[in-house]
């Protein structure tokens, strides 16, 4: 008699289990409000992307087109894959002293993880993680490209006025 | 409409071959309007799915991702229909065809409305419980013609499965040829005139819809019966090796077949096209009359379909000695001893 | 040559079967290779191939300085990213013996408490979809999504966040952390009771977990199970309670052993072990000390020549970090003993007599991470 009782209970407890669950999901598809997932590219506008999202590495210039970056290779070191390539050149000041400076900051996109270990290495706060993240090509190599721009230079430090 | 029709017929081809013609464009017509329903209930499988997953599901091929199911029919047209090197060629491509057209040959006793049924024949339910069973030889087929041992489990799981299901299917089945006394399609629907036989065959009939509807459910290879092509563990099961319009078949096959059982299950259980009628409420009986019979039936059907639908997604699979267990130690017996109930209620005359 | 390679790959006799699973295979999350020897549905022998994903991360590693080949590490586990670079950073300073800030040491707990509960759902909602249930993957992916946004608010990025450094962490935390923590506090303790609902209370999922992969105290110990997989055997070994690191000598949480040591006694330790991750950020969360949040430390680590470890508890177990300095700038040996390797070990003697729909089921309570096995 007793087996006979757990066989039907057995029974009645699954079925009931199984419409709770049924319950479940019968509920959220008459509540399509709750719905999570967005349409991507139509919502580009009111996408929410925190500031510090890390989008690929980037160096802010100013109005005058020029940069911080003293060209140290800091950054270069601390990269551990090797996506950061910094090219100085000498130029001649007016007053006859040479100097190095950043010729080319090559960023390869294509091989970074966006450690954020060259901005933390960075002394003068020349780079920063930027929110920029479609950048798909067909090309790897349209994935390397120069960070500082053509014709900038690096930021001049106030100078004291004379008294 | 359908007089003109056959006057211009025998214009055209003359008395001999016109009733063939006929026949023809009938079989087309059912054809169309089954892959059309089909690739409905595609789209309604994902949307459902992807609303009781907080999703919002396909959006992108037509307004609200309306014709995203003939876009991919169109796109599996394309496709190239692979035929692995090892395989059995012969029985490899012949496998979808057997199983779409068996499920086809399923609809011709269907009545879809009073005046709209293609075969009345006299042992209708008989008939499509005994086509449809020819499915499995066909998926065995897939399975073992593919020459790989993912699809040769998937093939031998089905077989077991779908064997054992038909029983309690059966069982579930005779409940109601047993109260209705008839087997033919229209007759069963007839005899639910006065009643669907869910509401006036007392428990037996509730018992022998749920343990249909279990069944069912099983012989269709959908989740949480879907051992057969169990992706995780067998990949696909027994279309592994398909490609391309050969596993469209496949897929064409199981919707379809969804729609014989929903629809077996509507006229067996929910009065097929008849109205809804409550006895004493005239005005209301009244109003349910004017709802055209097709309308009912159809809306019996997807309500139906919804069901299954709604089955799949929030279970989990059953394993195979448990899915036989659930046949053997408890949807069997209980449908045996519901049959005797049932033939006890309908010789005392308890029937409504 | 032949015999070596005879004695590779399973043999078969006339009525059993040889059959792959994997590399591609959508039930091994990656791309774990197993042989098994069939005899009908049931498995007579098992043999998982592993290197697949192996990447000689280890080696690597003694290619890079100190803070370089942390981010690495990342990428091993990558479910319990910030937990492995907490490891890494763990050792180095007890190389260095720097005194990590108190806030620092909060942050990285409340971290790798979010880390463990966003990989629990992630699994969850796995186990729900290898035995063929698709939604709670969806439900599951909420949760998880409000955890990865606190991520990617504070750390910068979602899974892979490089959020350690020696000394602390990388930023301070983002100002809104806090009430982003409360509100999925909230949510997920309204929605626990659907994954009983939609999981734990079916019966079928029940009756396909019960029982099923048993595996028992001796076997968990002999083969160095860690993790909930060794817990629900009943062995005590979560190193946040044997070895406090961090903030976890000043939180109070529960250490969840079961007895039972089958795939439905794993499946409730980690249910537990989430509410008793969400006991300790809740305990964390109010009273973040205020401070520096990274203490200073030299550009370049020469950490003194000497062998240190340091091991901590992943989601999946205990991770073990092995450094062997010379004094140079970059280590003489990395060696990481991972959880997954020893916990795949288990896989064999649990699914040996078992249905292939059990060995979906043992796979899935076993929570494999397949490049944290071959590293």
């Amino acid at each position: 008699m007793n087996a006979v009782k757990r066989y039907f209970s057995s029974i009645f407890n699954a079925i009931v289990a199984l419409l709770k669950g049924m319950r479940l999901t019968g509920s959220y598809l008459l509540h399509p409000s709750k719905i999570l997932t967005q349409q991507y590219p139509e919502n580009r506008e009111t996408l929410y992307i925190p500031e510090r999202f890390k989008g690929r590495v980037y160096m802010p210039h100013d109005e005058n087109n020029e940069h911080n970056c003293t060209a140290c290779t800091l950054c270069q070191l601390a990269c551990p894959n090797g996506s950061i390539q910094i090219i100085s050149k000498n130029i001649e000041l007016p007053d006859g002293t040479k100097k190095k400076v950043l010729d080319r900051w090559v960023y390869n996109l294509g091989s970074c993880t966006l450690c954020q270990l060259c901005v933390d290495a960075c002394p003068s706060d020349a780079i920063v993680m930027d929110n920029a993240f479609e950048f798909s090509v067909y090309n790897k190599s349209k994935l390397i490209f120069d960070l500082n721009r053509p014709g900038s230079k690096l930021k001049e430090k106030k100078t004291e006025p004379q008294v | 409409m359908i007089t003109w029709i056959g006057n211009k017929l025998t214009e055209i081809f003359g008395t001999t071959l016109a009733p063939y013609v006929g026949y023809v464009l009938i079989g087309f017509a059912i054809i169309t309007l089954v892959v059309l329903m089909a690739v409905i209930s595609i789209y309604l499988e994902r949307k459902i799915a992807a609303f009781m997953q907080m999703r919002l599901g396909p959006m992108r091929v037509g307004k609200w991702g309306t014709l995203q199911a003939f876009a991919d029919v169109f796109k599996l047209m394309l496709k190239e229909s692979l035929t692995p090197a090892q395989a059995d060629k012969q029985l490899f491509n012949i496998a979808p065809y057997l199983v779409l057209t068996v499920s086809f040959l399923a609809f011709a006793p269907i009545a879809f409305s009073p005046s709209l049924q293609l075969w009345d024949l006299n042992i209708g339910v008989l008939y499509v419980t005994s086509v449809s069973s020819v499915g499995v030889i066909g998926i065995l087929m897939a399975g073992w013609a593919s020459n790989n041992k993912y699809s040769l489990l998937g093939a031998m799981r089905s077989g077991a499965q779908i064997v054992s299901y038909e029983l309690s299917a059966g069982i579930a089945i005779l409940t109601i040829v047993m109260m209705s006394g008839s087997l033919s399609v229209s007759g069963i629907i007839q005899s639910q005139a006065d009643g669907w036989w869910i509401f006036k065959g007392h428990i037996p009939a509730i018992i022998a819809f749920v343990i249909f509807a279990i069944a069912s459910t099983a012989e269709l290879n959908r989740a949480p019966f879907d051992l057969a092509e169990a992706e995780q563990e067998l990949t696909a099961g027994f279309h592994t090796e398909y490609s391309g319009m050969q596993f469209a078949m496949f897929f064409l096959a199981e919707y379809t077949n969804m729609f014989i059982v929903s629809m077996l299950g509507t006229t067996l259980f929910l009065g097929g096209w008849m109205p809804l009628h409550i006895a004493g409420w005239e005005s209301f009986n009244h109003l349910m009359d004017k709802i055209p019979p097709f309308l009912w039936f159809f809306g019996k059907v997807f309500i139906s379909l919804f069901m299954i639908i709604w089955f799949r997604w929030t279970f989990p699979r059953l394993r195979i000695d448990q899915l036989l267990k659930l046949e053997w130690k408890y949807l069997l017996p209980i449908g045996m001893v519901n049959l005797v109930f049932g033939a006890i209620i309908t010789w005392l005359g308890w029937i409504l | 040559m032949e015999q070596t390679i005879n004695n590779r790959i399973l043999q078969s006799s006339d009525d059993e079967f040889i059959i792959n699973v994997g590399p591609q295979h959508p039930s091994t999350h990656g791309v774990l290779h197993l042989q098994l020897r069939l005899d009908g549905e049931e498995i007579a022998d098992l043999k998982p191939f592993l290197g697949y994903i192996h990447r000689g991360i280890e080696k690597m590693c003694e290619s890079l300085t100190y803070k370089q080949f942390i981010y690495l590490t990342s990428r091993m586990d990558y479910l319990s990213a910030h937990i492995n670079n907490q490891a890494c950073c763990l050792a180095i300073e007890k190389s260095l013996q720097v005194e990590v800030p108190e806030r620092a040491k909060v942050i990285r707990t409340l971290m790798a408490e979010l880390t463990r509960l966003a990989s629990h759902q992630l699994w969850w909602g796995s186990t729900g979809l290898d035995m063929g249930a698709v939604s709670p993957f969806f439900y599951a992916f909420r949760e998880r999504e409000m955890i990865l946004e606190i991520f990617e608010e504070t750390c910068g990025s979602r899974l892979t966040m490089n959020y350690c450094v020696p000394g602390g962490v990388m930023n301070d935390i983002h100002p809104d952390f806090v009430s982003k923590v409360k509100k999925l506090i909230q949510q997920f303790k309204a929605n626990i009771h659907e994954y009983d609902e939609l999981l734990t209370g079916n019966p079928i999922f029940q009756s396909r977990t019960r029982g099923v992969g048993y595996l028992p105290k001796e076997d968990a110990i002999s083969l160095a199970c860690s993790g909930p997989v060794a817990r629900a055997s009943g062995i005590s070994c979560d190193v946040r309670k044997k070895e406090p690191y961090d903030a976890y000598d000043r939180v109070e949480f529960e250490e969840i052993i079961a007895s039972e040591g089958d795939c439905f006694a794993r499946y409730r330790v980690r249910m537990k072990e989430m509410l008793e991750s969400m006991k300790i950020i809740e305990q964390l969360i109010d009273n973040i000390p205020a401070g520096d949040y990274r203490a200073k430390i030299k550009g370049i680590i020469k950490p003194p020549a000497g062998e240190y470890f340091q091991r901590v508890e992943t989601a999946r177990g205990e991770l073990g970090v092995f450094i062997v300095s010379d004094g140079s700038n970059k280590p003489y040996r990395v060696k990481f003993r991972t959880p997954n390797f020893s916990n795949l070990a288990a896989l064999k003697p649990m699914s040996l007599g078992a249905k292939i729909g059990d060995l979906v089921a043992i796979m899935a309570s076993l929570d494999l991470i397949i490049p944290d096995i071959d590293r």
